[in-house]
């Protein structure tokens, strides 16, 4: 069957029939992440004071991640543009460092989320007193990591010390927690740079809870694992399709128009993906 | 519309490409230089990187993706999907007087509340 209106504009849109297509299916994301976006403005305005997790992402690397994407962005219409120019091997070259960018990106991401699935808050039984910043505080609850068995466990959760009959763990404390404020983190953050990391040993029996920085530690991880889950998968799929068009050129000898409005309309879908990154980013690593 | 013009016209779009993407690298510099400054308003802060996003994606959207130069269609369909999207986003503005107050998302920080970590 002939697909119609694949290169000359349908009368009454104006346009060929892609471009209404991929427009259509960018407005349902609109509503997808909007609906999400909802639901963390609910979560966050519903968090008791002191509940909500902040900086505790990693803004160096998340900077460069978003750097990374918007260099893919450019990349993908500077390509389209040299298509339009008649221009292929520029085409493939702009192309092909996109979906280097993508690689990058996801390989970064999950780099970060394996960094999350190692770090820990530990809520204790009894407030104990603890070194923070030179100065003695009293707390209850602890970010941190910890040892067994000479490396870092994974996703440990509150069951795991009992099912793995640990009596006891190896507890670094970070210097922070998010109930402080922003001002009162970055302070103690700094006042803590380059005093070696003490290590504390905690009662399995004075704990009251363990989570790693996991979607069920709470609605701020939750939100934050589906939102950028979610992202990544689209990153993912972009790049699968961007790939797709740039491995198959018989069509660039055949239909060439038809060619450069495929790969049009895969970029709009890639800048559509930059553009949800756009509010996630200080969404959820800055405030 | 001759070839040679078109090409020149080609050649301007590369050249608003890369201004945008040099626009969008400094907005995410200005974006993260500021949460540094760590302003005492919560709100201000909040605004100001919803500020400097907006922006962002209008540099996106406008140049990129050509929104700027689109058919009647296609914005006829972005209005419809702004319309829900706004009521969406309304209906959550309504909610919040339903919610439990004490939140310091809106710049009230309640400060009565027992922080988990407290000086001696």
């Amino acid at each position: 069957m002939e697909i119609p209106y694949t290169v000359e504009a349908r009368r009454d849109t104006g346009l060929f029939n892609a471009k209404v297509g991929i427009w259509l299916f960018l407005a349902s994301e609109v509503m997808l992440f909007g609906a999400l976006f909802s639901a963390y403005i609910l979560l966050r305005v519903g968090a008791l004071p002191g509940d909500w997790p902040h900086g505790l992402l990693n803004i160096p690397i998340g900077t460069f991640n978003t750097a990374v994407l918007i260099s893919s962005s450019v990349t993908v219409v500077l390509g389209w543009a040299a298509l339009q120019a008649g221009n292929f091997a520029r085409y493939r070259k702009c192309q092909a460092i996109t979906l280097l960018c993508a690689l990058g990106f996801l390989g970064i991401k999950s780099y970060e989320y394996r960094e999350k699935f190692g770090h820990y808050e530990v809520w204790l039984n009894q407030p104990i007193t603890v070194k923070h910043a030179g100065k003695d505080v009293q707390t209850d609850r602890l970010l941190g990591h910890f040892t067994h068995n000479g490396s870092h466990p994974l996703f440990w959760k509150t069951e795991t010390l009992a099912e793995k009959k640990v009596e006891a763990i190896k507890f670094s404390p970070d210097p922070i927690h998010y109930s402080m404020t922003a001002r009162e983190m970055a302070h103690a953050k700094k006042e803590a740079h380059g005093q070696p990391h003490a290590e504390i040993e905690i009662k399995t029996a004075d704990i009251r809870r363990l989570s790693a920085f996991v979607p069920g530690h709470g609605p701020y991880f939750a939100i934050y694992f589906t939102l950028t889950a979610l992202h990544a998968l689209h990153v993912l799929g972009g790049a699968i399709v961007i790939f797709y068009i740039w491995a198959n050129t018989k069509m660039w000898k055949t239909e060439p128009e038809r060619y450069i409005n495929r790969v049009e309309v895969s970029g709009l879908f890639w800048h559509f993906v930059d553009l949800v990154w756009i509010f996630l980013f200080p969404v959820l690593y800055l405030l | 519309m001759s070839e040679s013009h078109s090409h020149h016209d080609l050649a301007k779009h590369i050249k608003v490409y890369w201004v945008v993407f040099f626009a969008l690298l400094v907005g995410t510099a200005v974006t993260v230089g500021l949460n540094y400054m760590h302003f005492d308003s919560l709100a201000l802060t909040i605004g100001i990187a919803m500020f400097v996003a907006t922006v962002k994606a209008f540099l996106v959207a406008g140049y990129f993706m050509h929104l700027l130069s689109e058919k009647k269609m296609i914005y006829a369909i972005l209005l419809t999907t702004v319309f829900f999207l706004v009521g969406m986003m309304f209906l959550v503005i309504w909610g919040r007087d339903q919610l439990p107050r004490g939140s310091s998302f809106f710049g009230s920080h309640n400060s009565s509340s027992t922080p988990a970590i407290s000086s001696q």
